[in-house]
């Protein structure tokens, strides 16, 4: 298949590592990957922030990147979920209708990259080598909008070498929220506390999940706290193999 | 019109004005693709009843109509009651002879301190739902005034096992009719009165009567 | 509505912290809200067609809302035949006018009421007091909360931040009883004999009301105590309040919403006692009904198409139970009569956006969702949170002071905005967080960030911007 990679400007700049992952990842399921450079963010920080009118041009400009792509895959939740849930309100909203025909056509080639693999390509084992114990963190937008699902477990339990280990809670919110955890800081800790102790209770080495935008939040905390654990998104569990990622 | 309801209403009519004139309120569509019908045996139906409203802290017990009177009269020896209130219609030769019943009916209607001083009441009822383990009153025959089953600190019901239906569409629509053609007040009992407030700690019993005891006749 | 001048209600950011520290409240509000998350989980799961209820209420919510005039005249024109009388309030102050009015005309100085936060929401117990009329709460819970001259934290548990010392304190002193244990039976049984008084003598009884049906005029009280009962039964005369938005079409339509309010909101298959009363019944009950239908602010909510479905709402405080925010800051965070996460889009479409407090609302929310999986109206509450911020940010933009529109996260999205049109300006950007974060990096690692930003590093660390992005990889890769 030939997939879009859909990087998000978060993990573009902050962690390109996670991805590199899903670039090898992908080539050694036999696929060819491309990516273009005009790409930049999918508007979630100002939409969820109520910039809706600054999110237009963002919608354009991923619409006239991606609108040709066969696939497009992110190792991202909570973008993917901007584009499949707020890209048809906001296409609405300019009432331009060939803008909200091509919207409608784009949304179902976009992927979150472990629904990609579970639902899209029906992988559940990539042949990933990763001797670590780890828990995983579901995020609000893979569990609630995009519905995700138990994907990224299946993939996990599949992983040679890897201790799974449940986390408690799962379900509830890690705090951060975007501007959430700057704008109402003190009840993100609180949270972000409370999701901590759960990870640090699993004895786990690693904390891993599908948004670096939660990982940074639980990530800054454990270090912080000077826990131990790494948080570690999917794609770099699932790149790994025993020759090296 | 008086001016407030005038200029609610214009208010309203602005707020929605992107709504198309034509639209009806049935064009809004609702599927009612819920469960509105129960599909229990009624001997299957009973034995949910009994089993829910059990486990509310009400006394559940089956009987056979012969032995109303005697189940009657065993609740309120261990219940200790003998003042009860009686509401009109209902069948007094249930009743056991060690009673002081005062019957409430139009002409002598039970005052509030009166009712507040029975030991108890007794009554029938409209309907009773499995599925909740709900006893539903609606002011009829041996039911009565619904001040009569609200003050005394006990209530006995008496239901029939072909009043119980198994679901909450099927009660509501039993007493369908009566509402709309008669008014009538309609009351649920689900267990006796409860709260939980303080500290989440269940605590029986705070205004309405606070044991219930339901006697269920085959 | 009347255009009242800019107010300061503390913002939720102002006063979260004092509620996050309370530690009794944290270890209370966390108990109550996780055994009753669990204990609807449970109840919930019982019901196979739980889906299809839920999407039944929501619609027939949405047809009441698109209708709601149509229904307003059913309504009034079904109680008066009943024998009631209704009557119309455009605002708190005309609604506690009639109510005082009517009161007056029973000359009774002391009325019984049954929990209601719509008379919370109108104040109705300081207007009556202001006419001398005495109005006790006769819910456990309220009646706590009044003695205590405090306010309520939560919808459902008015009183969950008292522990029972506290209480049994209070009605030693309020109730006179020097005797009493902190046993919750012991409490509940002083508050009965104490109150049993009070329903004897009274003779006006004041309610809310949880539905009102169009078709046939009857109305309904959902309770556990009893107390409802008391209040819509004994006294002569009996005002029910009633927000407009709580009309349901028909009698067959209580089928959907009580099976889903007492799973909903205490997790019960049925709760206690209900009572159906329609207008007035000779001879029994009440023999003077006044309806008092209530907008308030109801028809501004009505406006907003997008915020028109948080009218569905019919108070079962399943959002707050599961909403990570609320169970620990707890309600009083709100500043409102109604909190959690139906209150942050309720209060801020009632109260008006100019109210700092209020606008503040729509933010204390990560979006996580929780919310709109257990609402059994199905109001989308991520969806109106964002929406309503939205609103506030295009009212900054049109009508924000100089310090709103030089606030950094202002300037900050409108720049961001600009660079993210441009891959060459996006480059760029990227090139200068990076050079420019040396000044925060120590030992691999940023602790310390200024201004706005010290939010995050007051708990957290930042990992540096790597040196080379992705595309920086990607570009030298293809070469």
């Amino acid at each position: 298949m030939q997939i879009s990679l859909f990087i998000t400007c978060f993990n573009d700049t902050l962690f390109p590592e996670t991805g590199k992952a899903m670039v090898h990842l992908l080539e050694r399921l036999g696929h060819a990957v491309d990516f273009s450079f005009e790409q930049t963010c999918c508007g979630q920080m100002h939409y969820n922030s109520g910039y809706h009118e600054e999110a237009i041009p963002m919608l354009k400009r991923f619409v006239e990147v991606f609108g040709d792509a066969e696939y497009v895959v992110a190792p991202s939740a909570s973008c993917v979920a901007v584009v499949k849930e707020f890209y048809p309100i906001i296409a609405e909203k300019t009432e331009d209708p060939a803008l909200i025909k091509v919207v409608k056509e784009l949304i179902p080639k976009v992927f979150e990259l472990s629904q990609f693999l579970v639902e899209e390509l029906e992988l559940e084992d990539v042949g990933a080598y990763y001797p670590h114990r780890v828990t995983y963190h579901p995020t609000c937008h893979s569990l609630r909008m995009l519905h995700v699902g138990d994907a990224p477990l299946k993939l996990l339990r599949n992983v040679k070498g890897l201790e799974l280990v449940e986390l408690p809670g799962a379900l509830e919110c890690c705090g951060f929220g975007g501007t959430f955890a700057i704008k109402n800081a003190d009840t993100s800790i609180a949270m972000l506390s409370d999701k901590m102790a759960h990870i640090n209770d699993t004895g786990a080495e690693v904390c891993s999940s599908i948004d670096n935008s939660c990982l940074m939040h639980i990530g800054g905390g454990l270090s912080r706290q000077r826990s131990g654990v790494k948080p570690v998104h999917l794609a770099e569990i699932l790149a790994s193999t025993e020759e090296g990622a | 019109m008086s001016e407030a309801k005038n200029q609610i209403l214009n208010r309203i009519k602005t707020a929605l004005d992107e709504i198309p004139e034509e639209e009806r309120p049935e064009d809004i569509s609702v599927s009612r693709t819920y469960h509105q019908k129960g599909k229990l045996s009624e001997e299957k139906r009973v034995n949910l009843f009994v089993e829910r409203a059990g486990e509310y802290q009400a006394t559940v017990k089956r009987v056979k109509k012969k032995g109303i009177k005697g189940a009657i009269s065993e609740a309120c020896k261990r219940q200790k009651i003998t003042k009860v209130a009686i509401p009109t219609g209902f069948n007094k030769s249930w009743l056991p002879d060690f009673l002081q019943p005062q019957f409430d009916s139009v002409d002598t209607r039970l005052s509030h301190n009166k009712l507040d001083q029975m030991d108890g009441v007794i009554s029938t009822c409209a309907l009773a739902v499995a599925q909740t383990g709900t006893i539903i009153l609606d002011a009829g025959a041996g039911q009565g005034r619904r001040v009569l089953s609200l003050l005394p600190d006990y209530h006995l019901c008496i239901i029939r096992e072909d009043q119980i239906v198994e679901l909450v569409p099927e009660g509501f629509a039993q007493i369908e009719e009566e509402v709309k053609k008669e008014g009538r007040p309609i009351t649920f009992i689900s267990g006796p009165s409860a709260t939980s407030d303080i500290e989440l700690s269940r605590v029986e019993g705070v205004h309405g009567p606070r044991r219930l005891d339901i006697l269920v006749v085959g | 509505m009347s255009k009242k001048s800019i107010q300061h209600t503390p913002t939720f950011e102002e006063t979260a912290n004092a509620y996050l520290t309370n530690s009794q409240l944290r270890r209370n509000l966390g108990h109550a809200t996780h055994t009753i998350r669990n204990k609807r989980t449970k109840i919930v799961g019982e019901m196979p067609d739980w889906e299809h209820l839920r999407e039944a209420g929501n619609k027939l919510k949405k047809r009441v809302m698109r209708h709601l005039g149509s229904y307003l005249l059913q309504l009034e024109e079904s109680v008066e035949k009943a024998g009631g009388t209704v009557h119309w309030a455009r605002d708190a102050e005309e609604a506690n006018r009639i109510i005082v009015d009517l009161v007056k005309q029973q000359e009774a100085e002391e009325v019984v009421k049954v929990k209601s936060i719509t008379t919370d929401e109108i104040k109705l117990n300081e207007a009556l007091k202001k006419e001398g009329i005495q109005a006790l709460e006769t819910d456990l819970a309220e009646l706590i909360v009044q003695l205590a001259e405090d306010e309520p934290s939560h919808i459902l548990v008015p009183a969950i931040h008292k522990n029972r010392a506290e209480i049994r304190d209070l009605f030693q002193e309020k109730l006179n009883n020097k005797e009493l244990s902190d046993r919750p039976e012991d409490l509940a049984e002083a508050a009965r004999l104490y109150l049993r008084k009070k329903f004897l003598s009274a003779r006006v009884g004041i309610s809310g009301a949880n539905f009102g049906v169009a078709e046939t005029g009857t109305v309904a009280v959902v309770e556990s105590e009893g107390n409802g009962r008391m209040c819509t039964t004994l006294p002569e005369t009996l005002i029910t309040v009633m927000g407009i938005e709580k009309i349901i079409p028909t009698w067959q339509d209580f089928e959907v919403f009580m099976q889903l309010l007492p799973r909903s909101s205490t997790a019960e298959r049925m709760n206690p006692y209900n009572s159906f009363w329609t207008g007035v019944t000779p001879g029994d009950g009440p023999q003077e009904f006044h309806l008092v239908l209530l907008d308030n602010g109801r028809t501004n909510v009505l406006a907003d198409e997008v915020g028109r479905q948080t009218l569905n709402c019919i108070r079962c405080s399943a959002c707050l139970n599961v909403c990570p925010v609320y169970e620990r800051t707890g309600g009083h965070a709100y500043h409102s009569v109604y909190p959690g996460p139906i209150g942050a889009i309720l209060t801020p479409q009632l109260k008006g956006l100019e109210d700092d407090g209020a606008a503040s609302l729509p933010y204390a929310s990560s979006l996580c969702g929780a919310c709109y999986e257990v609402c059994p109206v199905k109001i989308d509450i991520p969806k109106v949170l964002v929406h309503l911020r939205g609103k506030i940010v295009d009212e900054k933009k049109r009508n924000g002071s100089i310090k709103q529109r030089l606030n950094p996260e202002h300037v900050g999205m409108k720049w961001m905005a600009r660079v993210f049109q441009n891959s060459k300006k996006y480059e760029r950007a990227q090139k200068i967080a990076r050079s420019g974060q040396w000044l925060f990096v120590k030992d691999g690692t940023i602790s310390k960030l200024p201004g706005q930003l010290s939010g995050w590093s007051a708990m957290r660390d930042l990992k540096p911007i790597p040196d080379q992005t992705f595309r920086g990889w990607w570009r030298t890769r293809n070469e």
